[in-house]
Formats: C-alpha cells, sequence, structure tokens
C-alpha cells in the first residue's frame, strides 16, 4: 500500500509540472494559481476514483481528460475565456475551437515547461521567493516539503509564493521563449536557479535525506531539459550539467545512512556512482566549446579532478589554479578556504599557512577549523586553540561534537 | 567581490622582455595566478585589470610611429591590476611577492581615484 502511495505522489509530482504549465500556456500565467486549483482538484478525483476502481492503464491521460474538463468548466462558468482570453486570440472559428482545448501532447509539454522555467526565472523575482516559485511549479513540490527545504514554515513560503506569483501578473510576464537574441542572457539566470535548486539540495539544512536528493534529481532534470533544446544547448548550460553530474556522483558516499556526512577524503570509492561521473565527462567535453569561461566551467572542472580519489601532484595543482580563476570571476569566503585547502595539498601546510593567516575569516567556523587542521602536526596549542574557536562558532551540535573529537584526538 | 569599504590602488607592472621556454613561461604565469589568487582569496582584488601582449606601437610627435615588441626598453608595461586596501601601506604589502620583481620588474602602485 504505502508502496502504491508512493507510485501515485511521484506521479502526481510529475504530471503536476506539466499540467499547471500546459493550463498555464493556454490562458495565460495570470492565471497560475487557477491552474493550481484545477490540477489540484484532478488528483483529489483520481485518488477518490481510483481508490474503488484501480489505476487506469494510461493514468496521466485519465489525468489530462479530467483537467481539460475542469478548465473549460471554470473558464466558462467565469466568462474569462469568452471576454478576455478569445478576443484577444483574434483567430479563425475552427481555430478558436482548437485553441480552446488544452494540448496536452508531448511536444506541447515540452515547450510549455521550458517556456515556464523561464518565466519564473525573470531577474523581476526575488531569488529566495523565486526558488520556492521554482519549486512548486517547475519541479511540484508540496508547500509542507519546500518548507521542509528551508527549515520554514507554510505560512511563510505561502506568503513568498504568493508575493512572486503577484510579481508575475504584475510585471506581466509572458509565458514565451526570449528572442533568440536574448536568450543567452536571460539563460543565465536560469542556470543560476538551477545551480542554487541543487545546491539546495546538496548542502540543505534538512536531514531529510528523500527530499535533499529529490531537489537534486530535479535540479539535474530542469538542465537536462535545456540541453535538449538547440538554442539553450550553450556550452555554460552544458558545464552546469557537468557540474551537477559530478556532484551527484558522490551523494551516496557521502551521506551512508549516517547524520553527519561523511567528508570527501573519507569517503568510500566503491559508493561513488561511476555512470554519472561518466555522464559528467561527456558534457565537461561539450562544455569546452566556445570561449566563454564561466563559474559552471570551472566548478566542473574543479569536481572533475575530485573524481579522481588518489592524490597526484598534477591533481592538486590543477584545482589549485582552476580556484584561483574562480576567486577572479566569484569571490567567496568558502571559495577561498577551498583554494587554500587546495594549496595545501599542492605546496604543503606551511606555504597554505600563511596564506590562510592572511584570510582573516574570523566569523567563519570553517575557517578555524581548516587553522586547526593545517597546524595539528606543527603545532598542538595552536591546533588546539583553533579547534576551539571553530567549535564555538559552530552552528549545529552535530558539528561541535565532531570538532571535539579532534581536540581529543590531538591528545 | 566586495568585502568591505575601502580605498582602491592600482598596480601597474613593469618587466624586461624575457625569452623564456615554454615550461619556463608556464612556471611564470603559475606564479601569476598563485599572486594574484592570493589577493583574491582575501577578498582584497577589485578588478582582474587588462593584461598587455608585447607588441604594439608608439605614436609620436611628427606622426612618427615605432612598432614594437619593444625588447630594447627596460621595463614593458605588462598590465594593471585594481586592489583594495584600507592604506597605501597595506596596499604596498599586498604587492610584496609579485612575481615580475623576481625577474627584473616592477610594481608600480597608485592611488586610483573613484
Amino acid at each position: 500500500m504505502e508502496q502504491h502511495e508512493a507510485a501515485l505522489k511521484h506521479l502526481f509530482k510529475q504530471e503536476f509540472t506539466k499540467m499547471v504549465a500546459v493550463i498555464s500556456k493556454l490562458y495565460g500565467l495570470q492565471y497560475i494559481e487557477i491552474a493550481e486549483d484545477i490540477v489540484t482538484e484532478t488528483f483529489l478525483l483520481a485518488t477518490e476514483t481510483w481508490e474503488h476502481k484501480g489505476i487506469p492503464l494510461n493514468p496521466a491521460a485519465w489525468l489530462y481528460t479530467v483537467a481539460k474538463q475542469k478548465a473549460m468548466q471554470y473558464f466558462r462558468r467565469n466568462k474569462i475565456y469568452a471576454e478576455k482570453v478569445m478576443p484577444q486570440l483574434s483567430l479563425q472559428q475552427d481555430e478558436y475551437e482548437e485553441m480552446a482545448e488544452l494540448n496536452f501532447s508531448q511536444q506541447n509539454i515540452k515547450d510549455s515547461q521550458l517556456q515556464m522555467l523561464f518565466a519564473i526565472c525573470t531577474p523581476a523575482i526575488a531569488s529566495e521567493a523565486q526558488i520556492g516559485l521554482a519549486l512548486r511549479i517547475l519541479c511540484g513540490f508540496g508547500i509542507d516539503e519546500i518548507a521542509e527545504a528551508f527549515l520554514s514554515n507554510k505560512e511563510t513560503i505561502n506568503k513568498r509564493l504568493f508575493r512572486a506569483k503577484e510579481k508575475l501578473r504584475n510585471e506581466k510576464i509572458q509565458l514565451e521563449l526570449p528572442s533568440e537574441r536574448e536568450i543567452p542572457r536571460r539563460l543565465d539566470n536560469v542556470l543560476h536557479i538551477i545551480y542554487l535548486l541543487f545546491s539546495e539540495g546538496y548542502y540543505s539544512k534538512t536531514q531529510n535525506e528523500i527530499l535533499r536528493k529529490d531537489l537534486c534529481i530535479e535540479a539535474m532534470r530542469l538542465g537536462l531539459m535545456l540541453t535538449e533544446y538547440a538554442k539553450t544547448n550553450l556550452p555554460k548550460t552544458n558545464a552546469l550539467v557537468a557540474l551537477m553530474c559530478f556532484h551527484a556522483s558522490r551523494f551516496n558516499a557521502r551521506q551512508a545512512g549516517q547524520e553527519t556526512p561523511i567528508l570527501y577524503e573519507q569517503q568510500d570509492v566503491t559508493l561513488w556512482d561511476q555512470s554519472l561521473i561518466n555522464q559528467g565527462i561527456d558534457f565537461l567535453n561539450l562544455s569546452t566549446q566556445g570561449n566563454e569561461i564561466t563559474s559552471y566551467h570551472l566548478e566542473a572542472q574543479i569536481a572533475y579532478w575530485h573524481s579522481f580519489k588518489e592524490d597526484t601532484s598534477e591533481k592538486w595543482e590543477s584545482i589549485l589554479q582552476l580556484y584561483n580563476q574562480l576567486l577572479l570571476i566569484n569571490y567567496s569566503p568558502i571559495v577561498a578556504l577551498n583554494r587554500t585547502y587546495a594549496l595545501y595539498k599542492a605546496n604543503g601546510r606551511h606555504a597554505a599557512l600563511i596564506e590562510l593567516e592572511k584570510l582573516k575569516l574570523e566569523h567563519n567556523h570553517f575557517y578555524y577549523l581548516l587553522l586547526g587542521e593545517l597546524y595539528r602536526t606543527i603545532d598542538h596549542a595552536k591546533a588546539k586553540s583553533n579547534y576551539e574557536n571553530a567549535k564555538a562558532l559552530a552552528k549545529t551540535q552535530t558539528e561541535k561534537q565532531g570538532i571535539q573529537e579532534k581536540i581529543d584526538q590531538l591528545g | 567581490m566586495n568585502k568591505n569599504q575601502a580605498n582602491e590602488f592600482v598596480f601597474l607592472f613593469r618587466q624586461p622582455a624575457l625569452n623564456l621556454s615554454p615550461e619556463g613561461q608556464g612556471e611564470l604565469q603559475k606564479k601569476w595566478m598563485d599572486w594574484v589568487g592570493s589577493i583574491a582569496a582575501q577578498g582584497k582584488l577589485a578588478s582582474n585589470g587588462i593584461h598587455l601582449a608585447a607588441e604594439g606601437s608608439v605614436l609620436k610627435a611628427g606622426g612618427i610611429v615605432t612598432d614594437g615588441p619593444f625588447v630594447e626598453i627596460r621595463e614593458i608595461l605588462g598590465g594593471f591590476i585594481v586592489v583594495k586596501a584600507d592604506t597605501m601601506d597595506d596596499a604596498i604589502t599586498l604587492a610584496h611577492g609579485c612575481p615580475g620583481i623576481d625577474v627584473g620588474g616592477s610594481v608600480e602602485i597608485r592611488t586610483a581615484f573613484a
């Protein structure tokens, strides 16, 4: 029974995004909430009906038929179609008939979803609300799941989504692809949102493993969708997909059913997903066409080098140079710390310590953690005081415990 | 790349024309990347600037054009970066370790006006 419920949940999640995209495509993005309601009602009816009669042979087709009827009823009843949508269409009579019906062909579903991706990733919406909206509309996540992913509550998420949809209406965002000339620029924001979705899953605050994995898979699905369409299949798109493949390949090794993540150094290589690594390499090769080097290119190459477990000087020297380049495009304290770690692996503790002391990231517990790590074999007292600083700044109990273990190991 | 509000300084790099093997060139290039990377890691790089090729032309009075590469000039202008620092002294500290200095070049440090 549970398996049965999980299968339905999966089906609804998948179909939700398709159906909302197709309905919004026909009636206009300003009716996106109505589209959500129609789809939700359709799912309710499906659950009730299927409980008695069993799941039909083609459940998706069943859903589409019901959604079509519900949409027609709604828009007829509210005369929205006759008064607002029809006059704007200015079509022949037979075309009216054709247009008035929702088109759930594979091609139209695909087109509508791609257009929805661009619409949701409009720069007009603030990025936190945007990720929420993307999770809801593009990935079919429930409000409760989104709340859990953000460690927030349903009410806050609902408010956030409401504001984002209001913005879509007020800014009169259309469900259409940007012009060919506009695509490379608009694509940047789309890629950024996909990157954030993936990171939200990969580094999520939530302990819910399934949810985290789902987030990553959905982000990858959206990235792959962009590679299937010639105009969005640019080198930077491939770089982002490569990056996600490499990271995802270590997903199982990283967690392995424990609360604390297993750090890269301690991971069991046999748990790395070699087929994802190979896919990552294919996308990485595709990303090298053209002259543009984005942060996705650099991060994908760094992730590629991490797919070799053995420490070689070539590996860490390459990673160091990639971090050097990444810092020029995209400074962040974490990139600065990762760069210094690569420097340690390439040039040794002493060289890295000189650089690390310069960073002065005094509010960052990873900074003290790395200082402690580098002093470990050089100066026990300094290692200890740095670990203690790290422990004091660490945010979770699990992290504090992990650091205490390191202090204890110092002896 | 903003870490905090600070003054901006321009580093102008000059160095003699070097006759390096491809390996030597690669080695020097790597040192430059590590050095700029270190400044960037401190959140103190405001701009990676512009890097100049050794070839070019100089126009002087009377329409006299001299074409490079200017191997006879002791120090060729190689490019610049912009850094963030509180004071000129801090900027000079950042300039230390510049790989150009080790090969007979110099770094000119100038305050940039907003």
